[in-house]
């Protein structure tokens, strides 16, 4: 299945059912627990990610805190 | 304009964007740097030297020898000296007209509002989530567009939060992440530079909205990767379920989000 993460076209191992949830686990993403999902230009609802399923041609950003700044 | 005026300033003036009126803008114009860090350095200069009229800085820490590396408003000779002392020292040795208000504290809930009151346009250039989410609250709320700005190791994002109208950080990111989760810049480190080139961006977006000219980052955050020298932008919709400016909001009067706060903040405060 190929989908587009942060930018980047991005082959899945195979063409089993994920949810968002099983995605950002099996990619290993970094802030998992906090990390926002993007999903086709729709920002999803953290409760969201166990349900959203991964489809062919899906377009995915992750979006991170970042806090850095001033010290 | 006297004639100082018009040669310190011809680079603006001979712009189309900008001219005669687009400088008075500026000179008019008053933006609130919140933090004055390694984001608020170059905001503050840039600023400074661009002729925004009144330019107010707000930080409670003291110049630390480890903020050299990329806090460039400061000097070796200024450690232990007022971050905002020695900001003001500078913006003023660069550009004399610039009226520079210090505020020598944290932003609170108690304190935030009468803080950007005054202001046309803010800058958040904190270091922390509680900040970051405290300013977003009160902006938003009060109706204040403002830049956010993020920065670790050597990536770092920004973007622009006109309420009412573009996605604001809660429409990104609903609540905070919990103390310590995110590892901060002392932790993690950052690249001196990278605050650099993500704070210029942000002082770029504040002389845009005085100026009224050019296409705002507003409803797209952009993404710095120093390593990989790349910038990417990604379209964001306001968020129908935002805590603060969705359909419902739950929330519609600011408080400290305790639980985001470093043990470092709760000392400040």
């Amino acid at each position: 299945m190929k989908i587009t993460i942060n930018g980047k076209e991005t082959e899945l191992a195979e063409n089993r059912a994920r949810t968002i949830d099983s995605l950002l686990e099996e990619l290993d993403v970094s802030q998992r627990l906090y990390v926002t999902v993007e999903l086709n230009g729709e920002i999803l609802d953290r409760a969201a990610y166990e349900t959203s399923v991964v489809n062919e041609g899906d377009v995915i950003e992750f979006l991170y805190f970042m806090g850095g700044g001033a010290r | 304009m006297n004639d100082q005026q018009i040669e310190r300033y011809s680079r603006h003036i001979i712009l189309k964007e900008v001219g005669g009126k687009g400088q008075q803008k500026l000179f008019d114009g008053k933006v609130l740097i919140i933090g004055a860090g390694g984001l608020g350095a170059p905001v503050a200069l840039y600023l400074a030297a661009a002729g925004v009229g009144t330019i107010g800085i707000v930080d409670a820490d003291d110049v630390d020898l480890s903020n050299l590396q990329r806090q460039v408003i400061h000097f070796t000779a200024d450690i232990g000296k007022p971050k905002v002392e020695s900001a003001r020292e500078k913006m003023q040795a660069i550009n004399p007209d610039v009226k520079v208000v210090t505020y020598k504290e944290w932003v609170t809930a108690a304190n935030i509002n009468s803080v950007i009151a005054d202001y046309d346009f803010v800058i958040d250039g904190t270091d922390n989530f509680a900040a970051k989410f405290l300013i977003n609250d009160a902006c938003v709320l009060a109706g204040k567009p403002y830049s956010h700005g993020g920065i670790l190791q050597f990536v770092g994002q920004t973007i622009t939060i006109l309420p009412g109208q573009s996605p604001c950080y809660r429409c990104l990111f609903p609540q905070p992440p919990p103390k310590d989760a995110i590892p901060t810049c002392s932790q993690a480190g950052v690249i001196g530079v990278l605050p650099g080139v993500i704070g210029s961006i942000q002082a770029t977006e504040a002389i845009k909205f005085l100026l009224g000219k050019g296409d705002l980052l507003a409803g797209r955050i952009l993404m710095y990767d120093a390593l990989g020298m790349k910038f990417r932008g990604v379209d964001i919709k306001r968020n129908p379920n935002c805590p603060i400016c969705g359909e419902h909001p739950a929330i519609t009067e600011l408080k400290d989000e305790v639980d985001a706060m470093t043990v470092c903040d709760l000392k400040g405060a």
